[in-house]
């Protein structure tokens, strides 16, 4: 049956004299104790590796720039390396920092995703570099810690609103609101016409994230009515609960679905059949990040015609501003030996090189982060809504990049909003406890 | 009797009906869904596929992510080959041990392996120690964690066979000179069989089956096992059911093949005596 | 404990101590200690501190005060209870009813008895999504099924009031074969002379079944109970391939909780989800071993 006698070999080696299991728990428990952690280090075969996340719109802009940059240098070569995304992928990035087993580049997330991978000490300070000049501030600020820099641009400048069926605005003679009332009455304009959800959630299978939205993407007009909500809530001054504008968001999705605004199957339909169902005009709007257009050209390019993109609205019809994202970055960990090749490929990630290799390869869904790069004319109407946000300045960054405090169970909270189990003044008090735990976690001053 | 017989075939052929409609259709459903095209599949309905695209899917769905699926079977396969092995020797010496010399410490160590099958492995610190060590997210980490787990169920399982044997064969070998290293391995080990034969089974199923392990010890899609691509898929299937369903029907063959062949050691690895601890 | 009845009673033989050498537990001890008993013991210091990339820093108890003051950290505690319980309690009726069934004089025996252990041995995970599939409050089958009699089915897994059991349910459904099995070992091993007897008294089958099968159970049900709180207390896979705790935070277990504290990167709190875990199944355990323990002696 089994092989007995290499098995032997294993035995006879061992020391008798062990009197129990227990004696020998003990002696390795001690050994387990003394014990540190050793590091192995990116690869050292002379190609580049670099991990990036399996989402389509990462694969697609890494492969273009990836491409662009071997064939201008024939004797590299470089390997993407894909990893899950969501907190699965936040996971693994943490673990393979921690252990050193890290590859030459990853990417990964701006802001206070970053600032949870304790960047100094686990990446390099690009400050220095003469390739990060060209680095808009706006993004700078997404990447730095004190005066450390620690990330190259990858992709567009994302907005987090409301993507919505232009058909449908057409048919029903709606205009983009500008208010928080406009939208709701639009939506009850949509639900007494038929046919149509007003709007569309998704809280299936590992979508649950898509709830977030309109707290998160309501960071404009918070900004708007506390200016100085960003540092107070870091300092553990303001909080959701406490601050009217802040629980608005929460307030916001609590209403749409006591409405009855929501899809009938919004419990179960995940991300991309919300997307599918948006451009198949069963839904009117769908609360999102631009990002979702990549999604959408991947799976049905000619929708993308259809859809419009606008800021989730606040009480202020004059100053109806839209939350920005910063595309993630990439990062080189401290563990990389060979430095050198891999700040070469940084530098032709941060020049305008570089984003026309984007331009060619990719969706381009938003402005770049670097001095000098352009879209082209011709972009869909929805990334040609977002620009207008950018131009006219009514711009504001997502909480996560004023602020290091992030709670990871912000999902499940909203979820649990839209589906109407748990209140929003009951949910915003709850994540600021949520919030407590990564600030205290974070070693942050005032938690 | 006749009476009796009569009223067997009836409840027999009502069970029949009624395990099929509770048992079979959720197969039924995955094999049907794993042989439909895509827009069929989309629909999940329970209904025969108007075109039957079995072989299709099942070449997409090793050509995806460039053969992925065939390196976790791979992976699986050396996981539960190298981890059941090395689980069933060693659990194999500690069970003769612990039957045929039995002292003050015995009670302990009968917690200790109590407590094996009791316990939830504390994760995060595993997690902590392998780093230490050298071995997490490698396999051969994981196939460690994988014995250290099953070893309380082995141990349990051939201590109470191991008192079946006679001590007078242990006598006899030591007379004809057989020292304790060749007393095991070439006497009683052999007579094991049948017990290790269950072993090896039920323990082959646990580990190729094994989820949670897996997912904490070796994330990453690297080195992943088939039940992780299946996890992995589904992020990336959600328009393609077809897929996803090839992928749950091609990981359910395995322990499917072994039933057919060990189905009544494996029956009596589970009721045995050993359970109960 | 309850091992074979057949174990020879244990001969004091002095002289021949050498020939079952205590190194022989070295290899097994060492895998364990390193792996299983080392970390669980670790567990104990780390979830007193707030652990993270940077090191460790004591804080008491204040990991354990959070599992029980925040609200979807006890919820998963008492969605634990309610789990294991559920799933223990449905596995030992049915269990032992489809038992007496396969045991009696029917027709293709052999089939059902498979057909019922099959699910035992198939992917969790596999299963978890099937059921997800099937069970989807739109077009899955169960609802479809149920709209063919006129019953308007409900979100399985979306109604936070019923996703836990739900899952239970999909739980007892892959595990009852295994209940079965065990009941039917037990049955199987009843001798026939007593129902012979019964049945020359002129008991009906319900009497022999009241007085001769269920008293003789009681050792099977303490097995099935047993495997099945162990397994149910602990039951992680099915609820994350099908719920992944939602919605909200309406089926999580602690199983689930640990895991989600550990991807969040709260490895402390994460590490008292263990120590909480540990105890609540030794609360469960240690009591239900001492009980069969007093009546089977350990040899």
């Amino acid at each position: 049956m089994f092989p007995t006698r290499p098995l032997r070999r294993t035995a006879a080696g061992a020391t008798p004299h062990m009197y129990s299991s227990a004696g020998v728990a003990v002696v390795a428990l001690s050994a387990g104790l003394a014990l540190t952690g050793c590091s192995t280090g990116g690869g050292d075969d002379g190609t580049l590796n670099i991990l990036i996340d399996n989402s389509e719109a990462t694969g697609q802009l890494m492969q273009a720039l990836v491409d662009a940059y071997t064939e201008a240098n024939p004797d590299v070569e470089i390997e993407l390396e894909l990893r899950p995304g969501g907190s699965e992928g936040d996971n693994i990035v943490k673990t393979r920092l921690q252990t050193g087993d890290m590859p030459d580049l990853f990417f990964y997330n701006s802001g206070s995703l970053l600032q949870a991978l304790a960047p100094d000490q686990t990446l390099v300070d690009l400050a220095g570099e003469s390739y990060m000049d060209v680095v808009t501030d706006t993004f700078k600020d997404g990447v730095s810690a004190g005066d450390a820099l620690y990330g190259v641009p990858v992709g567009h400048a994302v907005g987090g609103g409301v993507l919505y069926d232009l058909a449908a605005y057409e048919e029903l003679g709606l205009e983009v609101p500008t208010t928080w009332d406009e939208f709701m009455a639009n939506n009850q304009a949509i639900l007494d016409a038929g046919g149509r959800a007003p709007v569309i959630q998704t809280y299936g299978t590992e979508s649950a994230w898509t709830s977030q939205l309109f707290v998160l993407a309501d960071n404009y007009n918070v900004l708007a009515a506390e200016p100085d909500w960003a540092e107070a809530y870091t300092a553990n001054e303001k909080h959701f609960a406490d601050t009217p504008a802040a629980a608005a968001g929460f307030e916001h999705l609590q209403e749409v679905a006591e409405a009855g605004y929501l899809n009938e199957d919004f419990a179960s339909l995940t991300y991309n059949e919300g997307l599918a169902a948006l451009a198949a005009g069963e839904g009117v709007h769908y609360p999102m990040l631009t990002t979702a257009l990549t999604e959408i050209e991947a799976t049905d390019p000619d929708a993308l015609d259809g859809i419009g993109f606008f800021a989730l609205p606040g009480t202020d019809a004059a100053n109806a501003g839209l939350t920005t994202w910063l595309p993630g970055a990439l990062y080189l960990p401290q563990s990389t030996e060979d430095q050198g090749a891999a700040k070469d490929f940084l530098a032709f990630v941060a020049s305008t090189e570089g984003c026309d290799a984007q331009t060619a390869g990719a969706s381009v869904i938003g402005p770049y982060f670097i001095e000098g790069c352009t879209v082209p004319e011709d972009v869909p109407p929805a990334v040609a809504q977002l620009q207008s946000y950018f131009d006219s300045g009514l711009t504001a960054p997502a909480l996560e990049f004023l602020s290091p405090v992030k709670g990871p169970a912000l999902e499940q909270i909203t979820v649990e909003v839209g589906s109407g189990i748990r209140t929003a003044a009951d949910a915003a008090s709850l994540y600021d406890e949520d919030v407590k735990k990564q600030a205290q976690q974070l070693g942050l001053e005032g938690w | 009797m006749r009476r009796r017989r009569t009223a067997g075939v009836l409840s027999g052929t009502i069970a029949i009906i009624v395990s099929a409609v509770v048992f079979l259709v959720p197969f039924a459903f995955i094999v049907l869904t794993a042989s439909k095209t895509r827009g069929e599949a989309a629909l999940r309905e329970f209904t025969l596929p108007t075109e039957w695209a079995i072989w299709e899917n099942f070449l997409a769905v090793i050509r995806e992510r460039d053969y992925m699926l065939l390196g976790a079977f791979v992976n699986s396969t050396i996981l539960t080959v190298a981890s059941v092995a090395v689980m069933v020797v060693l659990a194999a010496m500690v069970g003769y041990v612990m039957q045929r010399r039995p002292n003050r410490l015995t009670p302990w160590l009968n917690a200790l392996v109590l407590a094996g099958l009791i316990i939830p492995p504390a994760v995060v610190p595993t997690i902590w120690v392998l780093q230490g060590l050298g071995l997490f997210r490698t396999l051969h980490g994981l196939v460690l964690i994988e014995v250290a787990y099953g070893l309380s169920f082995c141990v349990l399982l051939f201590r109470a066979f191991v008192a079946t044997i006679p001590r007078e064969l242990d006598e006899a070998a030591v007379i004809d000179g057989a020292g304790p290293v060749r007393l095991f391995f070439q006497v009683v080990f052999p007579l094991l069989r049948s017990v290790i034969v269950t072993a090896v089974i039920v323990q082959s199923v646990a580990v190729f089956n094994d989820f949670q392990n897996p997912l904490y010890f070796l994330p990453g899609d690297d080195h992943a096992t088939v039940q992780l691509t299946l996890y992995n898929f589904r992020s990336q299937y959600t328009t393609e059911w077809n897929l996803l369903f090839m992928d749950i029907l091609l990981i359910t063959i395995p322990p499917l093949v072994m039933y057919a062949f060990f189905n009544r050691q494996i029956v009596a690895g589970l009721t045995s005596g050993a359970i109960k601890g | 404990m309850a091992t074979t009845a057949t174990a020879a009673p244990p001969r004091r033989r002095r002289g021949h101590r050498s020939h079952y050498p205590l190194w022989f537990y070295l290899p097994a001890g060492v895998v364990y200690g390193v792996l299983f008993i080392a970390p669980t013991i670790a567990s104990f210091y780390f979830a007193f501190t707030r652990w993270n990339l940077s090191g460790t820093e004591f804080i008491g108890f204040e990991n354990f005060a959070l599992f029980f003051s925040e609200p979807y950290l006890f919820q998963g505690l008492v969605n634990t209870f309610v789990y294991g319980v559920l799933t223990s309690g449905l596995k030992v009726v049915l269990g032992l009813l489809l038992a007496v069934f396969l045991t009696s004089q029917i027709i293709a025996r052999g089939y059902l008895r498979s057909v019922v252990f099959f699910p035992t041995l198939v992917s969790t995970v596999g299963v978890g999504i099937t059921f997800t599939v099937l069970m989807d409050p739109g077009d899955g089958l169960v609802n479809q099924a149920l709209a063919l009699f006129g019953v308007d089915g409900p979100g399985w897994l979306t109604d936070p009031s019923l996703a836990l059991i739900s899952v239970a349910l999909v739980d007892v459904w892959k595990g009852v074969g295994l209940a079965t099995l065990i009941y039917i070992a037990g049955v199987v091993a009843i001798p026939q002379e007593y129902f012979e007897a019964a049945r020359v008294d002129g008991a009906t089958s319900a009497q022999r079944l009241r007085h001769i099968t269920l008293p003789l159970m009681r050792p099977a049900t303490a097995t099935v109970i047993v495997l099945s709180l162990i397994g149910g207390l602990r039951s992680f896979d099915l609820i994350w391939a099908m719920t992944q705790g939602g919605p909200g935070f309406t089926s999580d277990v602690v199983a689930s909780v640990i895991f989600k504290q550990y991807q969040a990167g709260f490895w402390g709190l994460s590490s008292a989800g263990n120590v909480v875990l540990f105890l609540i199944v030794a609360a469960f355990m240690v009591p239900l071993y001492w009980k069969l323990n007093r009546k089977e002696v350990d040899r």
